[in-house]
Order: C-alpha cells, then sequence, then structure tokens
C-alpha cells in the first residue's frame, strides 16, 4: 500500500503545485476574508464568497462549504464563523478560519448561516470543484459525476484542468461527459457542436433533460438545435434499448429462478401425478441449509474461506431436501397414489409441519445469507443498467441444472425408467421396472433441485421460514402452464413467465402485472387444459 | 339403499330426519341464546357474551365447510379457492357496514369511509353506490361470489379442467384476488380492509342482544343451507354428480350435460360461502385482503376432510372440532397449531379418510370411493 | 367444409375420416357406412383404429378431416359427447365403467331414456312407469337380485350385462359395443352373443371384438380395419378367405 499512497500524494502536490500556479490571487487571508463573507447578512455576498471559495484552491474550504451546506456554520456573537461537530456525543466547536477548538462554547447560543436552494446550488458547484482534486479516487469520481447537475462556464475551465492531470480511466471519461455539458451550456458554437455529438452517445436520463433544456431554449442556433435534436433521438432510442435490455435480463433472472423453482415439481407431477405442496418448503429447507453451511464456516474454518461455503451449501442441500423428499415418499405419498386431491392435502400438511419446524429451530425473523464476493457486485454492459452477479450465476447455473437433468433423463437407465414410468405405468412394471425405486427416486431428484433452487434463492434475498409459500403459487403456474412432465415446457414456461412479468411491470405496476400473467394463465388453461406441451393422444386422455 | 327411480332418495326426508335436524336447529338457536340471555351470568351453566359471537363465527364456517362438501364431497371439485367466494360475500357485508358507519367516522365523512378519506378520496366510486342499503348489499352478496362462480366455472367445466388443474386454477383465482384487495386504490381499504363497524340494521354491533341476533341468523342461515344440499345430492342430480365424480365421461355418453351440471353446484356452493362470509364479518367484526389468501381456502378442505367427505354433517362436525381447536390451540400453545393442522391434514388423508362422521356411521352407506377403485384417468 | 349429401338411408355414415396424434394416423380416411337396422362386427388388429372410429363417432375426439353423419342430417363432427348421446347414440366402454359407488338400480335410473337438463333432473319425480322399465332391463340382463348392490360388488360379466342395460334402458337407435365379451368366461360369452342379437331385432347395432369364435356366432356382416381404413368387407367367410386380411391379422 505504501508506495500506493506516495505516489497519489505526490500527484496531490503536483496537482495543487498546478493550480497555485494557475490561480494567481491565491492568498490565505483571502480565504479568512471570504469565510468572513458568509456570514454576511446578503444572500449575494455569500454567493460570491462560496463561488471564490470553490476556485481558491484551499484544502480547508471543503469542510467550510459542508459545514454550510449542512447547516453546521455558525455566526458567533462578535462575528467570528465557526464550524459545529457532533462527535461522540458531544458537540465540538471549532473556529473555521484557523481550526482551532473553541472550548465551553454553547452552539445553541450561536446563529447559524442561513442558506437558501441558489445558495445551495452555488456551494454544491463549489464543492464539486474542490474535490475534483481529491486524494481519494472515489471522492473524485463522485465529483466529476456530480458536475453534471451544475453546468457552467466556471466548471468548464475547472474541468479542464481535471482532465488534463486525471489518470484514472474512468474518472476521465466522467469528467470528459461533465466538461461536454459545461460547454453545452457555456461554450463556442464550435464547442457547443462537438458538446451535443458527445452527450448524444450517453444514455443518461440528465443529459437527456440538459439536452432538452437547450433546444427548448428560444436563441437557440438552428443548427446547434438540428443536432440537439438528432443526439436526444440517438439518447432516447438509447435509452429504449437500455429499457429493453435491462427488463429481458431482470425478466431471465427471474425466469431462471421460477424454472428452478418449478422444474422439480414439473417431474414428480409428470412421473407420479402428484401435486407436492410442500416442494416449496423443499426449497426453502435448501435455503436454510445455505444459512447453516454459512454460519458453519464463520464459525469453524479460517475468514478466507468463506467465499467457498456456497460450493458446500449447494450438494449439501441436494442431499438434504432430497432425502427429505424420499422419506416424505416412503412415508405419505405412496400411500395415496391414485388420489391427486388427497395427496395435494396430505402435502400441504407437511409443508405447514416443516415450516413450523424451521420456525421453531431458527426463528421467525429473516435470516441474511451474504454473497461470496466473486458473486458481489456487478457490471454496466451498455451503459444504463447493472448486471449483478448473483443474478447472472444463478441463470448459468439454473441453465446447468437443466442440461444436467435433461443428460440424466436422456442418458441413464434411471432417466430412461422413469420417462418409461411417466408414459405408461403398468406397462413399465410388467417390463421389471420397480416402479416404486423409480418413484421414491424420482421425488428425491425433485425434491433435490428444489434444495439447489433453496440455496440460489439464498443469493438474491432473505432466507424465512415462509420462503416456499412465495413461490409455490407461480411454479405451480409454470408446470401447468408449460405442460408436465416436460423439461422444454418448464423452460418455455418458467422464462416467458418471468419476462412477461418483468413487461408488464412498469406498465402496470408489479402487483397488477402479475394479477395480469395470474388472469392470463387462468384464461389459457381454458384453451389448453394440459399446458403448451401436453402430450397428445390416447394415451394421455386414458379413462377408465 | 335402493332409491326410487327420479326424484328424491328413499330416506332422505324421513320422519327420523326431521326430528334430528330439529333437534339440532333447536338446540344451537334457542339453548345457546337461553344459557346467555336468561341464566344468570354468575351461574355456572351461563354462556359468556363472547362465546356468542366465536359460536356464531365456527357455524359460518361450517356453511362454508357445507358449501366445499356439496362440490368436493359429491361431484369430486376440490375448489382451493372457496376462500374467496367467502371474502367475497364478507366485503359486501363489509361495505353495506361501513356505510352504516356514516359521520360517526375518524374523519366525520358522512359519504366516504375513513380510508378513501384517508387516501384522498373525492367521491364515492361507482361499486359503492347502493350499499347503503341492506338489501342491495344482501343481493350483492349472493350474486357477486354467484357470477364469479358462474363465469369461472363456465370457463374451466366447459374446456374440461378437472382434478388437480382445477385446484390450481382456483387457488391461482383466489391469490390474484388477494393480490388485487391488497392494492389501496381498488377502493377496499387495502391491507387493513373494512373494520369500525357501528351498527347493522340500526342495531349497535357491539351490543350483546345483536349479536345474540347475528347468531341465530347464522343458525338460519346453516340450517337453510343444509337443507339446500341435501336435497341436491338426494335428488337425481346428486346421483348424476356421484357418477360424474368417479366416471365423468360416461355420464357425458349418457348424454347428461357435465358442464352444466358442475357449474350449477359450483354456483350454488358459491353462493353459500358468500352469505357464510357475509355473516361471519359482522360477527368478528373486521374483513381484510387475508381472508383470500391460498393457505385459508386448503384449510376448509381440512374441516371438510376431518368431518367426512361426502356427507354435509361431516362438514360441519369437522369445522366446528377444527376450528374449536384451533381457538383452543392457538391461545394456550400457539407454536404447536400448526404442527397439529399439519398432522391433521396428513392423518385424515392417510388414516382416516371417511373422517369423523365415517367412523360413526356404518361403512356401506358412506359413498366415498375406496383407494383401489379409482379409475386410471383421474391419475394424468 | 364441403356439404356432399349423405347416402339416404344410412344410419351412420363415415366419410374419407383422418385422425392423426403426433404424426401418427389413427385413422387413414376411413369411410364406412352402417344402414339401420343392420347388426355389423368390426374386426382388426391393434392400433387398427378400431377404438377411434367409435371416439370419433361419440364425439370424443374431433376429426381432422372427413365427414361424420348420423341419420344422414346430424354432423356429428360438431356436437359434443351428450349431445350425440342424446341423438340415440350408446356406447360400451372396452373395460366395463359402471358407476361403482351407485347401485345397480341407480345407474340404470341414470341411463333412463329421461330428460337430461340439470333442472329436470334436479325436480325429478319418481313414477310407477319409470319403476317398471328399470324392472324389466333388471330382468333382461338377469339382475334383478342385485338391484340394491353397489355396481361396484358386481363380477366381471355382471358389469359388462350391466352397462349393456344401461344402453337398452335408453332406446338408443344405433349402439357401439367395445369388446363386449373381453374377460368373459365362455359361458357368458355365449349368453351375451344371445343377448346381441336380441337386442338387434329392434336397433342397429356395432360391435368391436377380436375373439373370431364370437364374431362367427353374431353372424353379422365383418368389417375389417387395418391402419386406420377399411381393408375388407363382408360375411365372415368372405374376409377369412381375403387374402390381405389372413396376411395382416388372421394369419399370424
Amino acid at each position: 500500500m505504501g508506495p500506493v499512497v506516495t505516489v497519489r500524494l505526490l500527484r496531490w502536490v503536483g496537482i495543487v503545485l498546478l493550480l497555485l500556479a494557475s490561480s494567481v490571487s491565491a492568498r490565505a487571508d483571502d480565504f479568512a476574508t471570504l469565510v468572513g463573507d458568509l456570514a454576511s447578512d446578503s444572500f449575494a455576498d455569500k454567493e460570491r464568497a462560496v463561488t471564490a471559495l470553490g476556485v481558491l484552491d484551499d484544502p480547508r474550504a471543503v469542510s467550510v462549504l459542508q459545514a454550510l451546506s449542512e447547516g453546521r456554520l455558525l455566526k458567533t456573537t462578535d462575528g467570528r464563523v465557526v464550524i459545529s461537530k457532533i462527535a461522540g456525543g458531544t458537540t465540538r466547536v471549532r473556529d473555521a478560519v484557523t481550526g482551532e477548538d473553541i472550548a465551553g462554547a454553547d452552539p445553541d447560543r450561536f446563529d447559524r448561516v442561513i442558506v437558501n436552494n441558489r445558495l445551495r446550488g452555488a456551494i454544491e458547484g463549489a464543492l464539486a470543484a474542490l474535490t475534483l482534486f481529491s486524494i481519494d479516487r472515489d471522492a473524485r469520481l463522485v465529483a466529476a459525476r456530480d458536475a453534471l447537475r451544475h453546468p457552467s462556464a466556471g466548471e468548464a475551465a475547472l474541468l479542464e484542468k481535471a482532465i488534463a492531470v486525471e489518470q484514472d480511466p474512468e474518472i476521465r471519461a466522467a469528467v470528459q461527459l461533465s466538461l461536454s455539458a459545461a460547454r453545452l451550456v457555456s461554450g463556442s458554437r464550435q464547442e457547443r457542436l462537438t458538446a451535443i455529438r458527445a452527450l448524444g452517445t450517453t444514455t443518461d436520463p440528465q443529459i437527456k433533460n440538459l439536452l432538452d433544456e437547450f433546444r427548448a431554449a428560444p436563441d437557440t442556433d438552428p443548427e446547434l438545435k438540428k443536432a440537439a435534436d438528432a443526439a436526444l433521438t440517438s439518447i432516447g432510442n438509447r435509452l429504449r434499448l437500455v429499457s429493453i435490455a435491462a427488463n429481458l435480463f431482470q425478466g431471465i433472472s427471474l425466469g431462471s429462478v421460477l424454472l428452478l423453482a418449478a422444474i422439480g415439481l414439473a417431474i414428480t407431477f409428470g412421473v407420479m401425478g402428484v401435486i407436492n405442496m410442500a416442494h416449496g418448503e423443499m426449497i426453502m429447507l435448501g435455503a436454510y441449509t445455505a444459512y447453516v453451511c454459512q454460519q458453519s464456516f464463520r464459525a469453524l474454518l479460517p475468514a478466507d474461506w468463506i467465499d467457498a461455503y456456497l460450493s458446500v451449501a449447494v450438494p449439501v442441500a441436494f442431499f438434504v431436501a432430497g432425502g427429505i423428499g424420499v422419506a416424505l415418499e416412503r412415508s405419505v405419498i405412496r400411500f395415496l397414489y391414485g388420489r391427486p386431491l388427497e395427496t395435494l392435502l396430505a402435502t400441504w400438511g407437511v409443508s405447514l409441519i416443516l415450516q413450523q419446524a424451521v420456525r421453531s429451530i431458527f426463528g421467525s425473523p429473516n435470516k441474511e445469507v451474504s454473497n461470496p464476493s466473486w458473486m458481489t457486485g456487478g457490471f454496466d454492459p451498455i451503459g444504463g443498467f447493472t448486471i449483478t452477479w448473483n443474478r447472472l450465476y444463478i441463470i448459468l447455473f439454473c441453465f446447468i441444472v437443466l442440461s444436467v437433468l435433461a443428460l440424466i433423463l436422456s442418458r441413464t437407465s434411471f432417466g430412461l425408467h422413469m420417462r418409461a414410468v411417466t408414459q405408461n405405468r403398468p406397462m413399465a412394471s410388467v417390463m421389471g421396472i420397480r416402479t416404486a425405486r423409480i418413484d421414491a427416486l424420482t421425488f428425491g431428484l425433485g425434491s433435490g433441485i428444489a434444495g439447489m433452487a433453496g440455496v440460489a434463492l439464498s443469493q438474491v434475498g432473505n432466507v424465512s421460514p415462509n420462503l416456499g409459500t412465495i413461490y409455490i403459487v407461480d411454479s405451480f403456474l409454470v408446470v401447468v402452464f408449460g405442460g408436465v412432465g416436460n423439461l422444454l415446457g418448464t423452460l418455455v414456461g418458467a422464462l416467458s413467465l418471468g419476462i412477461v412479468n418483468k413487461f408488464l411491470e412498469p406498465v402496470a405496476g408489479a402487483i397488477l402485472g402479475k394479477i395480469v400473467v395470474l388472469v392470463a394463465i387462468i384464461l389459457f388453461i381454458q384453451r389448453r387444459p394440459r399446458g403448451l406441451f401436453a402430450l397428445k393422444g390416447r394415451t394421455a386422455e386414458a379413462e377408465a | 339403499m335402493p332409491a326410487l327411480p327420479g326424484g328424491q332418495q328413499k330416506g332422505a326426508w324421513s320422519p327420523r330426519f326431521w326430528a334430528s335436524f330439529l333437534a339440532c336447529g333447536v338446540a344451537l338457536a334457542v339453548a345457546v341464546p337461553a344459557f346467555n340471555h336468561w341464566v344468570p351470568p354468575d351461574s355456572p351453566a351461563a354462556l359468556p357474551d363472547y362465546l356468542v359471537p366465536l359460536l356464531g363465527k365456527y357455524l359460518c364456517y361450517a356453511l362454508l365447510a357445507l358449501s366445499l362438501d356439496l362440490i368436493w364431497g359429491y361431484a369430486g371439485i376440490l375448489s382451493l379457492g372457496h376462500g374467496a367466494f367467502f371474502a367475497l360475500g364478507g366485503y359486501c357485508m363489509g361495505m353495506y357496514l361501513m356505510r352504516q358507519v356514516g359521520t360517526r367516522g375518524v374523519y366525520g365523512n358522512p359519504l366516504l369511509p375513513d380510508f378513501m378519506v384517508f387516501l384522498n378520496w373525492k367521491e364515492l366510486p361507482w361499486f359503492w353506490w347502493g350499499f347503503d342499503h341492506f338489501a342491495y348489499a344482501a343481493t350483492m352478496v349472493v350474486l357477486v361470489p354467484g357470477l364469479l362462480a358462474l363465469v369461472f366455472g363456465w370457463l374451466a367445466f366447459r374446456s374440461r379442467v378437472t382434478g388437480v388443474y382445477l385446484s390450481i386454477i382456483t387457488q391461482a383465482m383466489t391469490y390474484a384476488l388477494m393480490l388485487a384487495f391488497f392494492r389501496n386504490d381498488m377502493g377496499f381499504g387495502g391491507n387493513n380492509g373494512m373494520t369500525d363497524y357501528k351498527d347493522i340494521l340500526g342495531w349497535d354491533v357491539h351490543q350483546s342482544s345483536t349479536r345474540l341476533g347475528l347468531y341465530i341468523a347464522s343458525v338460519l342461515a346453516l340450517g337453510l343451507g343444509y337443507l339446500c344440499c341435501r336435497f341436491i345430492t338426494a335428488s337425481k342430480l346428486g346421483r348424476v354428480l356421484l357418477a360424474l365424480r368417479d366416471a365423468e365421461s360416461r355420464v357425458r355418453f349418457l348424454g347428461y350435460s357435465v358442464t352444466d351440471a358442475k357449474l350449477f353446484v359450483f354456483t350454488v356452493s358459491a353462493v353459500l360461502a358468500g352469505i357464510a362470509g357475509a355473516l361471519y364479518v359482522p360477527q368478528v367484526g373486521i374483513i381484510n385482503p387475508s381472508e383470500f389468501s391460498p393457505g385459508n381456502s386448503i384449510e376448509i378442505a381440512i374441516w371438510v376432510s376431518v368431518g367426512g367427505r361426502g356427507t354435509l354433517v361431516g362438514a360441519i362436525v369437522g369445522a366446528v372440532i377444527v376450528n374449536s381447536a384451533k381457538t383452543w390451540l392457538t391461545g394456550a400453545a400457539p407454536e404447536t397449531w400448526l404442527f397439529v393442522l399439519g398432522t391433521l391434514f396428513i392423518l385424515t388423508t392417510l388414516v382416516f379418510p371417511r373422517g369423523v362422521v365415517g367412523l360413526l356411521r356404518r361403512p356401506s352407506r358412506i359413498r366415498t370411493r375406496a383407494a383401489a377403485r379409482v379409475p386410471a384417468g383421474e391419475r394424468a | 367444409m364441403k356439404t356432399a349429401t349423405p347416402l339416404t338411408g344410412a344410419l351412420l355414415y363415415l366419410n374419407g375420416v383422418t385422425v392423426s396424434f403426433e404424426g401418427f394416423k389413427a385413422l387413414n380416411d376411413l369411410s364406412l357406412v352402417v344402414e339401420e337396422g343392420e347388426l355389423r362386427t368390426i374386426i382388426g388388429p391393434n392400433g387398427a383404429g378400431k377404438t377411434t372410429m367409435m371416439d370419433v363417432v361419440t364425439g370424443k375426439t374431433r376429426p381432422d378431416s372427413g365427414e361424420v353423419f348420423f341419420r344422414g342430417t346430424a354432423d356429428l363432427s360438431r356436437l359434443d359427447e351428450a349431445e350425440i348421446a342424446n341423438l340415440g347414440i350408446g356406447r360400451k366402454f372396452q373395460r366395463p365403467t359402471v358407476f361403482e359407488n351407485l347401485t345397480v338400480f341407480e345407474n340404470l335410473e341414470l341411463a333412463l331414456a329421461d330428460s337430461r337438463g340439470t333442472w329436470r333432473t334436479l325436480l325429478a319425480h319418481s313414477t310407477s312407469d319409470r319403476r317398471d322399465r328399470i324392472a324389466a332391463a333388471l330382468a333382461r340382463i338377469g339382475l334383478s337380485e342385485q338391484t340394491g348392490q353397489p355396481a361396484g360388488a358386481l363380477s366381471h360379466g355382471q358389469k359388462q350385462w350391466l352397462e349393456i342395460g344401461m344402453l337398452l334402458i335408453h332406446d338408443r337407435t344405433l349402439l357401439l359395443l367395445d369388446e363386449p365379451v373381453a374377460g368373459m368366461t365362455d359361458r357368458e360369452t355365449e349368453e351375451t352373443a344371445e343377448l346381441i342379437l336380441d337386442l338387434a331385432k329392434d336397433r342397429t347395432i356395432v360391435v368391436v371384438e377380436h375373439d373370431m369364435a364370437f364374431v362367427r356366432s353374431l353372424g353379422a356382416r365383418v368389417t375389417v380395419l387395418h391402419e386406420g381404413a377399411v381393408l375388407a368387407e363382408g360375411s365372415i367367410d368372405h374376409v377369412q378367405n381375403h387374402q390381405r386380411v389372413i396376411e395382416v391379422y388372421l394369419g399370424r
């Protein structure tokens, strides 16, 4: 760390020297005068002082301006300007110019320096100017982006200076953008034209507003106006594209979560004709498995191993939920084959018991499962929306699970037997397939996948005993929509439900969108009572 | 038990039936008020005031369970959205009660209920018009659930959605309604629902005499509902329903319209559920969207199972038993209630499929289907 | 849709009927005519389309193409099961399907020719005429003793008879019987053949059957189906000597 700091310090010193050289009037007693002016009764005087402080290049100015904007700049009875600061429960007061503490002063006796909105704008501009040269990279970035909000001639000069010394490419880009915005309001005709073209390549709604304003101004040059129109169209198109991409990503993300939740349900329903209402609780158990793994790693293993907890949680959740699934099949469901409605009720009972058991063990409040570091954060592919790593990994995970399942179904003898039982149970039984064993294993597989789905869900939200009930209705609809016992149907069902939901949300609102989807599915079932990809033919609707 | 060709089943309306029916009716409608009203409060035989609306609530649940047994026990339609019809009936009554509050609300607005004033509504939405008249509200209690059932049932039965598919879409229906009623801008009070009622037909809902009146109304509704269900199930239509429960397509080939028969009982059942909801609301003093939650609707099925499916009486018995247990347990040991309820679901389906009434009756009289005789078609 | 005038006098008329399930053609351009009052047997190997043909006639399956007419006017491809049943077409399934939770009496009661409307069913009355008709049917199928028993408790053969009794009591014009003697003892098979011949005196019957001895005992005109189309038609002796029939079916 040491050398980096040194380099940064040297750069900071360089910037200060540069600024000192460029601003002739910079002197320490100017600072005292300007601070004194801040306490003036005239807002115009205050604004002049704020603007002057912004270009004064005095590091003390930052804290003074911050205090002013936060209402902590006070005026003593004898005309001194002080800053109050609450630290450790007590209020400390120090001189704004010298920085020395004033012991025993009661800040309640001093007048606050009043700020109005116009002044607030000036303060923000001045602070941006000062922080643009901060030693802290994040502060510079924020300042570079902030500068967009109050473009002015003074700022353009400042940003030009900043860009001359800035090394970091991300900050440079931000500064460049803000500079274009500043030139748009203050630059020469040619500069404005260049600025408009540069701004046209962005997706920032703020820039769109800025251009709108510029275009609408009565005295705008027609050529500039035309360029602004073109830029606005291009921004509008890009914003539309970004919103579609964002909805699509969120839709696929929701769809993949639904797919993970529904896929186990689809195969158990397909193979056994059984509706497992406790399926949601298998998801919930998986999520709690992730929580327990995380807690065990935290408690038992070295701190930098924590990122590995997820890779342990996935298989453990599969076996925990799968094992409970097999136990459930052997102890309850197998006695109810051929009575789907009774199965539905009995498994609902199981789900109540599992929920209450988890509530008794872990308590009702939500448990937090944190993302491993490699799943934290995200990236912005086209500007305007962020693809978060956790959601991206869940989509990947979901497709891996789907592919593995498809391979199991098509390539293993277990899969072959499972498909045989799905299509014709009595015949499969006559052929020597042990249908009871297939049922138990299928149920275990379906529940195990639900358990893994739970681990995935723990990465995008909180873990609570009723986690399963949130997804169960949607999972049913996916299965019913896609058609039972059909992986492709489940895939199409889950993704279309997820995407349609997310595209409806901005139009109709989250809840109304959901209601629309529910009603649409209820109506859809009228047309295709057996789902989108239902088996057709004599066997599918055999009647006793 | 041989039946007459056509007409009501022999024995359905025998003197023995009427005697026991009236005995139960009198016990509920006369004895309870008598012990509450005329026995001195300090006597050990006295029925405390708080029990009257509680019993009334159980009777409303019993009527709701009866409505589900009519379609599930006889026609094999397991609706997992029956709570929706109950809640809709309840909302119609709740709207009437809100309009009765008048200027006595917190905001004193003579036209708008408090929650509308709070949400800055300027005028009464059209669907609230008329609810200040009891007769209109009572008509809506029947019409709203009935029409929803008619439309929903027509769509579902016409396209032959059966078995678990039907269960799932009824669940989706009540879920969608729940989400809708949670929204503030629907105009039904959002997630707080409607409460703080003042009076019904001019009587103060908090008065013990009003509560007794509501209780007796519940007894009458349950009694009439029972007779109505018994009339349907003992008729030739009842036999058609049993037949289509077991072999639906066979009934079609005999020339009966399965769609019409199912639609008829489904609608009757929804209306009964709506009436139950309407009587429930003034007795518990609140209606909110959680009544629509899918879990509530599934619970109705367990009342019916515990009592015994396809027996009508069983539904009533089951509703009262399960809900008494719930009242007692959620007070005594709240964390155990879900364990008990869950176990009930498993035991009644696995071990006692015929329920309490089934255990008491001779096996031959029960028309439930034995597990072994299930047509394979239902498994698809 | 073309509106060709079907053959006059034909009770059941199928022309160019095709039904396919996911590429597999269960019926392939099938044409079949059954005259009023005829007793017809239909034979064919598994998958020849016998049951699908019945499904099409009774409205369970809609044909992809082709025409199906009853009495020359009623287009069966546009009606549902209940409407077709009410035209007077009755069907007995391959496996006996009686209402197992209803008594024998109640099974017949539901089948009785009577109004099928939901309201009429709800408010139906008991009359001695109806009782007599049920009693007559019970006697004819030999189940008078079992009248109060649940149908589920009957033997396999008794269930088959009860089902035939249910078709009988509805006064159907056309009966479609799908393997009526499957699973019956020899004695029951003989009795069933007699019952069918008796029934055929006043109605049209189409019997689908595998049991060649039974088909022979009915002595009726035989249609052989193969791969969803008619392969041969004629007397039992004619089809048994038909070269193609021997290849695909009889001589295997």
